[in-house]
């Protein structure tokens, strides 16, 4: 008990001096980006720089590798995985890498100055620890207690730093570079914290990598149909999606340039 | 939590309070659960349609969300300041291949449709508004799932002109992908990536 307390405690001055970290480092990346420097004027000039983008050449390098070794490996490898693994089974790998979510959730939820999120996120983790056995059941949610999922990253956003130019991540995909500095906190704060071992940790982290491509294996089909450029798409979406998340699915509207497009500075 | 309950209790009656007035011209949100009810139901009664059947997919489509649609305005915002530029064929065009592209989208997700209900969320609308957003949660089979429709009332009734699926808004969604194209191969270069998309995923499903 008291060990867990010792463990929160020290998440949140990590997360705490990360963010301050962070903050410093990168406080002039939303600033720094010029406003609504989206495409010039007439038909014949593309988009070249998206202002959320800088860094294109070099995402798509990354997005292209990992695309090949999803191709590769992964993506046969959580197909198998979807279809020896029984339904319960992979729920119940969801649930216990939800239920550490959850606890870290509740950490989230108090540094966003969320205290009821963070209350009914601290009693999901009891309940689903005690009474869903180490958190292979999700009892909470069917009692009616929703989670928040929050992590570092949006809590940053919350703070007012702006998710900074788009990043893609070998292996990892998509991020921005304030969710990737808030990374290592989230990483602190999963299950292999508490494992022994690197093998262990490793074995964690490669399981919950397959479950989670398990997932999405409908989603990512599904993503071949309807985008007519994959990367731009993928990358737009990500960063409607955490911005939506760091405002709790209600952002307010982006303001718009004179030709009718989002400015890309204000991007959260 | 109690104060979320609180919140909720008040946007409830606050809905409760607005809609006498609103009902009038029927409440945007009743007519959301009304349409996506209808959807719903339909799905869960045809076993063609849970096993993918394309055709009845597009019939349904066609019949129950599509008047519901304001589609020219969905796809001229998605083209933004492009539109304009436009002519009227090219227009027809865009419209026709975007409409099928979305309806492929929408149809595979019709296909995943079990237990699921749609739960209106509080609306925070003016009697007197002709534009709103309706917020929806759609539960059943794990994490309820964000749905938010933008509204537009029309001489006929509300029209949907824009959807939110978790967090994202499919017009926004779309508008950098389509600049991106024109700017590279022009409206036409645009309407035949849209084409040939449409064409390769029609093959690659049957």
């Amino acid at each position: 008990m008291r060990a867990a307390g010792a463990l929160r405690a020290r998440l949140v001055l990590r997360a705490a001096a990360a963010g301050l970290l962070t903050a410093s480092l990168f406080g002039c990346a939303n600033t720094a980006a010029p406003a609504g420097e989206v495409a010039g004027g007439g038909l014949n000039v593309a988009a070249k720089t998206n202002p959320r983008d800088p860094w294109e050449g070099w995402n798509r390098a990354i997005f292209a590798f990992n695309e090949g070794l999803d191709d590769l490996v992964l993506r046969p490898v959580a197909t198998v995985y979807r279809d020896v693994v029984p339904q319960f089974m992979r729920t119940g790998v969801s649930n216990v890498f939800n239920n550490f979510a959850d606890a870290w959730g509740a950490v989230n939820s108090l540094l966003q100055g969320k205290p009821e999120a963070a209350v009914t996120d601290v009693m999901r983790f009891a309940v689903n620890s005690s009474f869903g056995i180490l958190g292979l059941l999700d009892i909470a949610t069917e009692a009616g207690m929703e989670p928040s999922r929050e992590d570092f990253g949006q809590t940053l956003g919350r703070w007012g730093l702006g998710a900074g130019p788009y990043l893609v991540l070998p292996l990892l995909g998509p991020s921005s570079l304030r969710d990737t500095a808030a990374l290592p906190a989230d990483v602190y704060a999963s299950p292999t914290a508490v494992v022994d071992g690197e093998t262990a940790e490793w074995g964690l982290r490669t399981l919950n990598i397959v479950n989670r491509r398990a997932n999405l294996l409908g989603a990512t089909k599904v993503l071949d149909d309807i985008a007519l450029d994959k990367y731009s798409f993928v990358r737009d979406a990500y960063l409607a999606r955490r911005r939506s998340l760091v405002y709790d699915g209600d952002p307010p509207a982006l303001p718009e340039d004179d030709t009718g497009e989002p400015a890309g500075a204000t991007m959260r | 939590m109690l104060l979320k309950r609180i919140l909720t209790v008040l946007g409830l009656s606050a809905a409760v309070l607005a809609a006498p007035a609103l009902r009038a011209q029927g409440a945007p949100d009743e007519f959301i659960r009304t349409v996506s009810g209808e959807v719903i139901d339909a799905v869960k009664a045809d076993k063609a349609i849970q096993a993918g059947d394309t055709k009845r997919i597009n019939a349904l489509v066609d019949e129950k969300v599509m008047p519901h649609v304001n589609f020219q305005r969905m796809t001229s915002s998605a083209v933004g300041r492009f539109w304009r530029q436009a002519t009227p064929e090219q227009q027809k065009r865009l419209q026709d291949e975007f409409k099928v592209l979305l309806v492929r989208t929408y149809s595979g997700a019709l296909t995943q449709v079990k237990d699921h209900k749609v739960q209106l969320r509080p609306l925070r609308a003016k009697p007197e508004d002709t534009e709103v957003v309706v917020r929806t949660e759609v539960r059943g089979g794990g994490e309820p799932i964000q749905l938010d429709y933008r509204l537009e009332k029309a001489d006929g009734g509300w029209k949907i002109y824009d959807v939110n699926v978790l967090g994202v808004w499919l017009v926004e969604q779309y508008r950098s992908s389509f600049a991106q194209e024109i700017g590279a191969k022009g409206i036409d270069g645009l309407i035949a990536s849209l084409a040939e998309k449409n064409k390769s995923a029609a093959a690659s499903k049957s």
